[in-house]
């Protein structure tokens, strides 16, 4: 236990004096989740307003995808997408293995199934009757949509919420394309990894301890919009 | 869509300000045992400073690393398998291999040592009473230099290890050295990782001296003629600065816990 106590008490005092690798490590994560996700937002969230919305053939066939995807092993994305990105592979020559654009690329291929996802469930949940409310009103199809998802953007946060959760929680995609570059692609992810095996339990927990606190920042923030509007 | 617009300009706008301000950058694939144990750390940073020159350092294990560098990858590797280094320069990845330094492999144990290995320096005799004894041996199990040893010394034992006793763990050095500590086991580890592993294994050197576990480092250029996008400028520039005076004092005065790591030719 006092190994774990002294482990504990480390980490306390590498955050409050914020190491320097430290903040670097931490602010290469928010930087890949946040781009990630912002990319797979803008892919997701209109594909599963779409699909919400619309009928057409297939769709069931495009629900199941959308399930199937949510199950997503991020090895799996990292090992395709570094057959894809390698000197060998077809975008080779674009140079993006071992870089953050890399990391952030499957960040999105990962999280915007999710978003997806779950911008579908709200929508097929939400009251399909302001549509017709807002097209009697004299509003254009596309701006009733505008407006259903206006009403039903607390769904829509929540469903970003949950795909930055998935993106800065993993682990694959992270150590796979991004190498796990010290000063460039080292993510908290991976950086508890390496400290792990290196045995530096302290630095492993510090970041530990942090990875949970920008998700409880990230969840206030949103929490506190929520309610302003 | 008013909504998403700032946030997207804001993400590209971080896009390509990562690509544009970004630093000359040389990909440098190497094995565990050098990032690990800090001497990259102590070793690269002069460099970078006088060539402007962002080293980029993937640690990884010395079959990976080489991997790496036949797919283009990396543009320069430093590992330890001298007969797979001499492979991969032959069949033209890499532009020729520099000797860099070296140090040893040795065998760890428990205190106890429960295979009665009794400090020897006779490795192969050292694995054949590892397995008479039945105790876990844990192998690296992922083709990094290390675990190429290891084979070549099962092998002049005249044994192909498989059973329960015998763990094929497939992760790093360290983290194979953390593993045999809690099983109370033998492994075969480089010098430089046991001893940055010191304060965190109780595990002792049962086999140490044995000429059969000479370990060099060596230093390659990814070959520019194959690969034509590599940083050829950049992987000479190191090449020049690793085989150099000021490189060689720094990996001769690196020391953890008062013993030096790494050891330079003369």
């Amino acid at each position: 236990m006092d190994y774990l106590v002294e482990s504990l008490w480390q980490a306390l005092i590498l955050i409050s004096t914020l190491d320097r690798q430290l903040l670097q490590i931490i602010v290469t994560s928010l930087y890949a989740s946040i781009c990630g996700v912002l990319i797979a937002s803008c892919l997701g969230i209109p594909m599963g307003v779409l699909v919400g919305l619309k009928q057409f053939r297939g769709r069931r066939l495009i629900i199941t995808l959308l399930n199937t995807l949510m199950a997503l092993p991020t090895v799996v994305v990292g090992l395709i997408l570094y057959g894809l990105f390698s000197r060998q592979g077809p975008f080779g020559s674009l140079g993006l293995l071992f870089t953050p654009t890399a990391i952030i690329i499957g960040l999105s291929i990962l999280t915007a199934p999710l978003i997806a996802n779950y911008s579908l469930t709200v929508v097929v949940g939400a009251d399909q009757r302001i549509l017709t409310t807002a097209t009697t009103l004299g509003a254009s199809p596309l701006q009733a949509k505008l407006l259903l998802i206006r009403e039903i953007r607390f769904g829509v946060v929540a469903a970003v919420v949950v795909g930055f959760g998935r993106a800065i929680s993993e682990v694959g995609v992270a150590m796979m394309l991004g190498g796990n570059i010290r000063g460039s692609t080292r993510t908290m992810t991976t950086a508890i990894a390496l400290e792990t095996s290196k045995g530096e339990f302290a630095f492993g927990l510090a970041l530990g301890i942090i990875l949970l606190l920008v998700a409880l920042l990230v969840n206030l923030l949103l929490n506190y919009f929520q309610q302003k509007t | 869509m008013r909504y998403l617009i700032k946030p997207l300009l804001i993400c590209t706008f971080l896009f390509f300000s990562s690509v544009c301000f970004a630093q000359e950058r040389l990909v440098l694939a190497t094995t565990t045992s050098t990032e690990n144990s800090g001497l990259l750390q102590i070793l690269l940073p002069p460099f970078e400073q006088q060539n402007n020159i962002q080293v980029h350092v993937i640690a990884v294990g010395t079959g990976q690393a080489i991997k790496i560098g036949e797919r283009g990858d990396a543009d320069i590797l430093m590992v330890h398998a001298k007969a797979q280094e001499e492979a991969f320069v032959a069949a033209g990845f890499g532009v020729e291999r520099f000797d860099l330094m070296y140090n040893d492999f040795v065998i760890l144990g428990p205190t106890a040592d429960p295979a009665g290995i009794n400090e020897s320096n006779d490795a192969v005799a050292a694995f054949n009473k590892i397995v008479a004894s039945g105790v876990p041996f844990v192998s690296r199990a992922d083709m990094s230099g290390t675990h190429i040893m290891e084979k070549q010394l099962w092998q002049m034992a005249g044994i192909e290890p498989q059973g329960r006793w015998y763990v094929e763990s497939g992760r790093g050095m360290g983290e194979v050295i953390q593993m045999t500590t809690e099983m109370q086991g033998y492994t075969l580890a480089d010098r430089g990782t046991y001893l940055a592993y010191l304060g965190k294994t109780d595990l002792i050197i049962v086999v140490a001296g044995d000429e059969r576990l000479f370990n060099p480092y060596g230093v390659i250029a990814v070959n520019p003629q194959r690969h034509p996008h590599v940083n050829k400028q950049g992987a000479e520039a190191l090449i020049d600065y690793l085989t150099g005076q000021q490189a060689r004092d720094l990996i001769r005065g690196f020391s953890i816990n008062g013993q030096q790591l790494f050891f330079v030719y003369d």
